[in-house]
């Protein structure tokens, strides 16, 4: 059994089946994609498993344990942490202050302690603060500490919320379209990025993603989802000889003429 | 917009300076210009009143200008005098109407005083022209200062600026260089009876201009020795030596500044006490609250309802009320804070509101007369007392106002860097990240409230104490609306800003006692005027440097990116 196991997950808003009995099973120490055209749940899959919303039907395990319908500071208490669609860093904080906020589960120091800054208190704080530069420098912001959030460049700024994110210490780590709007040299770096992720750290990472170069080179494994369901599961090259997915990017009439082309459904988003 | 300016300049210019004019004319009806008209600036020359009615022209004349850009330095002068006249027109045209109808059944303050001081003191007629040739000279300044090169003109902006605050602070002045021996003489020499001399005027504008000068041409890193944002890159000595040369004159000043003054800043620093409060909850944790002078009543009449012999049978001693006090007000900050902990923006606000205004109406009503003296208020308060000396006159109250606030701008200070610091600005920043990476916004969010409301506070039972006496009417929604306003004219966040901004607030109001009628209305052009100008407020928080040996390590700059992007592109 895996790291993050999704049992008949499904999460309605009114009307609207969002999410449909997904079944899902991420292996410790890999790489799993999660696509789909626009609407088909992707985002709000996530939002299931980081406890933003609470799934009508279903359960999520992490690592066995039951977190379904956990609140999210409990869930990024249990090992889940997360980054978002549209960056969403503290913008006038520093950097080296989001990365903090990211650590405040595993700090100590209350109202009193700030107040005297006794002894545990600045120790806690030279080393939460060491901890910070190191992981600056993991993402390569080295010396970027003191910018304001909202000064980084873009990529940066993606790069920095993956810092707070991993600054939690998590096992899982959800990554929300960590591409989305970067140029190529941009996208390839972060693609680099994400294994080290995973080879350096040993962190299991669940991705959304858009740009299907990304998707095919870096998952061990893929979900395809739409209209809610899961369509399709298995490797790169499952996925994109499967007239399933390439009916649900580019129609029905695609499916039949266009087999092993991997760039194109790309195009659909 | 860019397109229709290039169009027609002139129209704009013209356009600028007649609403310049018009800005004249509102501030000489609401009645600024004769309030003023006895404070002169320049003695026997220039009174604050003609500052008022021509200033909007200069300035109006000079952003209009700024806008154009006109290309030749002729256009330039020309463009300047037609809006100077076109705002001269703007107040000749009050004049005749003036002359022709009265007035003064519909604004009380169109009288023949106002009509003299526009006229310069002259007939109508001559006053008229006379009028009319300043406002286009006046244009035409906005068009030279334009002209002149960016050093020399913000010098020179700087030099008229002093002018006028050093004309208008004469008492404070004087009165400060009494003592100082032979510089009390130079100092008499430069000011009249009201206003600073003509050749005191000349030597100030001449000195500011000349100091602004030469520190523009310093290169940047060294330029002042007042500036503490960049004290942190100084060694410690002279730091310390800063401090504790500021303690010293802080020590020092109620006995230099006499008693009407001491009097003037125990209010600014008790706004100070209030204002560093509510910058916790506004500034830090985002927190818009609209009824905090709830908290300050509060404060001041549990310290009233302990030491008054008038409601309790054994009267405590202000110290002995004081931990008490501070308490009630703590809970009553997570009392407040509990029932909105769900709200955000205008909601939080209204309820805010609303509490300040129960709070208040509670202290009026009969129904707890017996405990709160209603509104014949609390008598007979506690004074409180440093060893045996009892701290009554304005001067000694100074003290206890001083380590009031020095206390409380160190906690905050603290607070603001430490680990709950960083949780508020977190909620402040994005409420549902922060609770997502595990912040309890519960405990986060009443523990702004109950800082915030402890400070406030304490500041009430300072206030108690001072007066002696508490009464209902005065803590009503203006306390809370002026708070706010101070944070926001010194920079929300910002400590150094709340400081700025009680001084700018309630000093200067107490200084010109002309201001007192007009408050209001001079806030409400200074808080549109900040929002468009400098909405990060007067002395905006500065971040600290945290990783300043980092950024000086050799490697750091050479590819900041180096980690992900190089080694791996094989891949």
């Amino acid at each position: 059994m895996g790291v993050l196991v999704a049992r008949q997950v499904t999460k309605r808003f009114g009307g609207l089946q969002a999410l449909n009995k997904i079944d899902l099973d991420v292996k410790e120490n890999s790489i799993y994609s999660v696509i789909g055209p626009n609407g088909a749940g992707k985002t709000t899959f996530f939002n299931c498993v980081t406890g933003f919303y609470t799934p009508e039907e279903g359960e999520i395990l992490l690592d066995g344990k039951n977190i379904t319908g956990l609140s999210p500071d409990r869930v990024t208490q249990m090992g889940i942490s997360r980054t978002y669609q549209n960056i969403r860093l503290f913008k006038n904080m520093t950097s080296v202050e989001n990365i903090l906020v990211g650590m405040h589960p595993h700090l100590k120091s209350g109202l009193i302690g700030g107040i005297l800054r006794n002894r545990a208190t600045v120790q806690e704080e030279t080393e939460a603060f060491e901890e910070a530069r190191r992981l600056l420098r993991f993402v390569g912001l080295r010396g970027q500490g003191d910018m304001m959030a909202s000064s980084l460049p873009y990529g940066a700024q993606r790069r920095l919320e993956i810092a707070r994110a991993l600054a939690s210490k998590p096992k899982l780590l959800l990554l929300d379209e960590p591409t989305a709007g970067m140029n190529p040299s941009e996208t390839q770096e972060m693609v680099h990025f994400i294994r080290r992720l995973r080879d350096e750290l040993g962190i299991t990472v669940l991705l959304i993603e858009h740009q299907m170069r990304v998707v095919m080179t870096i998952s061990d494994k893929i979900s395809v989802l739409d209209f809610g369901e899961k369509i399709a599961e298995g490797t790169a090259a499952d996925i994109q000889n499967n007239p399933h997915v390439i009916e649900a990017y580019l129609g029905r009439g695609a499916a039949s003429g266009l087999g092993k082309s991997e760039t194109q459904p790309s195009a659909a988003d | 917009m860019q397109t229709q300016d290039i169009q027609s300049p002139w129209k704009h210019v013209m356009q600028a300076g007649l609403l310049g004019g018009t800005i004249g004319v509102l501030l000489s009806l609401v009645g600024m210009v004769t309030a003023f008209s006895q404070r002169f600036i320049i003695s026997g020359l220039f009174t604050m009143g003609q500052v008022i009615f021509l200033a909007p022209i200069l300035l109006m004349a000079y952003f209009a200008i700024r806008r154009v850009s006109p290309q030749t330095n002729q256009r330039v002068i020309s463009m300047g005098l037609l809006a100077g006249f076109a705002g001269g027109v703007a107040l000749a045209i009050l004049l005749i109407i003036g002359r022709l109808v009265n007035l003064q059944a519909m604004f009380i303050n169109a009288s023949a005083a106002l009509y003299r001081i526009l006229a310069f003191g002259q007939e109508f007629v001559p006053g008229l022209l006379i009028l009319l040739v300043v406002s286009t000279v006046m244009g035409g300044l906005a068009g030279v200062i334009f002209i002149l090169p960016q050093r020399l003109r913000t010098a020179i902006i700087q030099g008229l600026v002093w002018v006028t605050l050093v004309g208008l602070l004469r008492d404070l002045i004087v009165t400060v260089t009494t003592r100082w021996g032979p510089l009390a003489g130079l100092f008499r020499a430069l000011f009249a009876s009201s206003g600073l001399t003509l050749i005191g005027a000349v030597i100030v504008f001449a000195l500011i201009t000349a100091i602004y000068y030469w520190r523009a041409g310093q290169p940047a890193g060294r330029i002042s020795l007042f500036d503490f944002r960049a004290s942190s890159n100084k060694t410690p000595l002279i730091r310390w030596l800063t401090i504790g040369a500021i303690i010293v004159i802080l020590l020092l000043l109620p006995p230099i500044l006499g008693l009407f003054f001491s009097n003037i800043l125990n209010v600014v620093m008790m706004y100070m006490l209030m204002g560093l409060g509510l910058n916790i909850v506004v500034g830090f944790a985002g927190l818009l609250d609209l009824g905090y002078v709830a908290f300050f009543a509060i404060g001041a009449y549990t310290m009233g309802v302990l030491t008054s012999p008038e409601l309790n049978a054994n009267p405590m001693t202000y110290w002995q009320a004081l931990p008490f006090a501070v308490i009630v007000c703590v809970v009553a900050g997570v009392i407040l804070g509990l029932p909105v902990l769900k709200m955000r923006g205008d909601y939080l606000a209204i309820v805010t509101l609303g509490f300040g205004e129960i709070v208040r109406l509670l202290a009026l009503s009969d129904w707890l007369r017996p405990w709160l003296g209603g509104s014949q208020g609390i008598q007979l308060i506690a004074q409180p007392s440093l060893g045996n000396q009892i701290l009554n006159t304005q001067q000694e109250l100074y003290y206890l106002f001083l380590i009031g606030v020095g206390i409380v701008a160190f906690i905050a200070w603290r607070l603001r860097d430490s680990r709950v610091g960083r949780t508020w600005m977190a909620l402040r920043e994005d409420e549902d990240v922060a609770v997502a990476m595990g912040i309890n916004h519960v405990t986060t969010k009443l523990m702004a409230f109950a800082t915030g409301a402890l400070f406030s506070g304490i500041a009430g039972t300072i206030f108690a104490a001072q007066l002696q006496s508490v009464y209902p009417h005065s803590m009503n929604f203006l306390v809370s609306i002026n708070v706010l306003s101070l944070i926001i004219i010194g920079g929300m966040g910002s400590i150094p800003g709340v400081f700025v901004g009680a001084l700018v607030l309630m000093g200067l109001p107490e200084l010109l006692r002309e201001f007192a009628e007009f408050r209001y209305l001079v806030y409400g052009a200074l808080l549109m005027a900040m929002m468009l100008i400098r909405p990060e407020g007067l002395w905006p928080e500065a971040r600290r440097r945290l990783e300043l040996h980092e950024s000086i390590e050799p490697t750091a700059a050479v590819h900041p990116e180096s980690g992900v992007a190089t080694e791996q592109t094989g891949t």
